[in-house]
């Protein structure tokens, strides 16, 4: 056991059942939220956040069909839960403010409202809906690493002057590396101040939620975001576990138990998944060419559909700088390939 | 033959493009531009094409002694609802360009014709003018039981009305695509991508579609649709060939056909790249052409 700290308490996030829901295909039952809110609520961690992965109105043809509906899922989260806050993502231009206000009405207490890094003004009129619910707001800017730390600031302060209580710089494709997730965080608290908080969401695609999750504290993030056994999109998110882990060793406090948190990846999570989130090709890819993590699944999709590469379409998605959203383009570009490959056949016939 | 007049209200992208592609029609003649802000870049281009432009408003509108056949409503949705009553008292037939919804929901190749009479029409929303002709391809071969649709813009084309108020463009279009598109259930998905260069409107279309149907049927309603928009809209193409999936249990038994479309502009006031700009204004300056056109034939 580590002794009395001092240092400042960092507070973690657990998305095991919104950025998991990529890697389960969002086919989560409610048994499996309910075991794991259990888990995690008498582990210590203070907020769970269940969603659809793609946030509230996720469950579509572009993002994969819910198997159970996800308001019924934060439902049962909120009955499980004895203190943990149960939070739920949404995205502007598909999630709406009825959706926010269904989602609160089942119990959810923590907004987490999230935009392109680059078009915070969209978020306006969620976070001040979110306030008026009487929730506890947090932004988030995805694919950070696609803006400079500067231009993620001023982001920040468009969020936090329409109501967020917290920014999060979330780095969905993985692609930050050390000092560049570090800038960023120290940016957005320059600018944001004692105004509001700052949090930092990782993904492991090329293998460094955890490292630049410490080096986002100690630039002053007071948030961070985890899953158990790091189930989420691409390689997966920082582990929970580990978090918790390390954060003891640091003696910086969680409040999570951490022998409890294993437990829950290792007994409750692991029986249940299709496969363990890993740094495969396609994956490292994403974390490499700055692609956001989800698209990783439609990708291996497409690519089985249209018999081409899956890292190839995968690069290409980056190399076009789409953005959280655009799993259409995924079988759009894996339809070029294919047409491109037919083309170069017919070619290599002489029959051009 | 005499063209109808006509007025834009609304000086801002919208406005400005949509009387380049009106001063290039047969049917109408835009004799008024009018604004709120002196200084809109809007005015001064149209007071340069020969329009009568003032930034006194609709009440400056309303006190001309010649009033116009129609007018074109670019402002928003809240401004709209409160000159909506003024302009049919005033016996002005308005095409809405905002989200307000007042008059029925128009998509020029599927339900302009019965509409021609009405005194207020709205245009849906940029993604719904892309993508609800497909849905009623598909819906008058098939049933659709659902249709989703995910419209991709670039940020530089979202203007700040978009932005403020991102639910109405999701909450309308989802709306039309069920009672124009004549879907059973529908779902609108906007996406703002700040890519440079700015990438070209891009717009897909889900429809489920039933286990067993004649697939070539529902592409081949899809082929004549792209060819009817693409009469007003010259940038509208599909990317590739409708791709039909098998049915899946998880999406209620039934099949499914997508298609991919890219909406690039003519360029009339923002670039290219801003198909959404454009395929709203052809679609209003169309039902334009065809107001009067009903208008003429009807004092004839």
């Amino acid at each position: 056991m580590t002794q009395e700290s001092t240092a400042p308490k960092v507070r973690i996030t657990d998305s095991t059942l919104r950025d998991g829901s990529h890697a389960m295909a969002h086919r989560f039952t409610e048994e499996q939220v309910r075991s794991v809110v259990h888990a995690l609520d008498a582990a210590g961690v203070e907020v769970i956040e269940v969603t659809h992965g793609d946030g509230l109105g996720g469950s579509s043809f572009n993002y994969g069909f819910s198997l159970v509906d996800e308001i019924a899922l934060i439902s049962a989260a909120v009955e499980e839960a004895q203190q943990a806050k149960i939070a739920v993502l949404m995205l502007p231009g598909l999630g709406t403010v009825k959706d926010l206000s269904r989602a609160h009405d089942a119990g959810a207490s923590v907004a987490r409202i999230a935009t392109h890094c680059t078009e915070a003004d969209v978020s306006i009129q969620h976070f001040k809906a979110a306030r008026a619910l009487g929730m506890e707001t947090v932004g988030f800017l995805m694919l950070s690493h696609r803006a400079t730390p500067a231009t993620l600031a001023q982001q920040a302060r468009i969020m936090v002057d329409a109501g967020a209580m917290c920014v999060y710089v979330v780095d969905s494709a993985g692609a930050l590396v050390l000092g560049d997730a570090q800038a960023r965080v120290q940016a957005v608290l320059d600018e944001v101040g004692q105004q509001a908080q700052v949090g930092f969401h990782g993904h492991q695609n090329l293998s460094l939620g955890v490292a630049n999750s410490v080096l986002a504290y100690q630039a002053g993030a007071r948030q961070i975001d985890g899953a158990l056994l790091a189930l989420g999109a691409g390689a997966g998110n920082s582990p929970t576990e580990v978090l918790a882990a390390t954060f003891d060793r640091l003696g910086v406090p969680t409040g999570i138990d951490v022998q409890a948190a294993l437990a829950a990846a290792e007994e409750v999570v692991k029986p249940f998944i299709p496969r363990l989130p890993h740094m495969d090709r396609s994956s490292i890819v994403q974390g490499y060419a700055g692609v956001y993590s989800s698209f990783l699944l439609h990708a291996e999709r497409a690519a089985a559909r249209y018999d081409v590469p899956t890292h190839e379409i995968l690069q290409r998605v980056g190399e076009a700088g789409y953005v959280g959203g655009q799993e259409d383009m995924i079988i759009d570009i894996a339809l070029q390939i294919a047409q491109e490959r037919d083309m170069g056949d017919l070619a290599g016939a002489g029959t051009r | 033959m005499t063209k109808a007049t006509a007025a834009i209200v609304g000086s801002g992208n919208i406005g400005t493009d949509l009387l380049a592609k009106l001063q290039r029609s047969e049917h109408v003649d835009v004799r008024y531009m009018i604004g709120v802000d002196p200084a809109s870049d809007g005015l001064a281009r149209a007071r340069a094409r020969g329009v009568e432009a003032s930034a006194g408003g609709v009440d400056w509108l309303l006190e001309q002694e010649d009033l116009p056949d129609l007018v074109f409503e670019a402002t928003s949705a809240y401004a709209h609802k409160a000159n909506a009553p003024r302009y049919e008292q005033a016996g002005i037939t308005a095409v809405d360009l905002t989200p307000a919804a007042i008059g029925p929901f128009i998509c020029p190749p599927v339900n302009l014709d019965v509409n021609l009479a009405a005194p207020n029409v709205n245009m849906i929303t940029c993604g719904g003018q892309a993508t609800i002709p497909i849905v009623a391809a598909v819906s008058s071969v098939v049933p659709v039981d659902y249709a989703e649709i995910v419209a991709s813009i670039a940020s530089k084309s979202a203007g700040p009305g978009t932005r403020a108020n991102i639910d109405e463009f999701t909450e309308t279009t989802s709306h039309a695509i069920e009672v124009v598109g004549n879907a059973r259930r529908g779902k609108a998905i906007i996406i703002l991508n700040p890519v440079e260069p700015p990438m070209i409107m891009r717009d897909t279309i889900f429809c489920s579609i039933p286990a067993d149907c004649d697939r070539d049927a529902v592409a081949a309603s899809i082929y004549a649709m792209v060819a009817r928009v693409q009469e007003y809209v010259p940038g509208y193409s599909l990317r590739a060939e409708p791709q039909f999936d098998d049915p899946r249990e998880i999406w209620n038994g039934l099949a499914r056909v997508a298609v991919f479309l890219e909406v690039m502009g003519a360029g009339d006031y923002l670039p290219t790249y801003a198909g959404n700009l454009d395929i709203i204004t052809a679609a209003a300056a169309h039902v334009g052409d065809m107001l009067a056109k009903a208008k003429a034939g009807a004092s004839a």
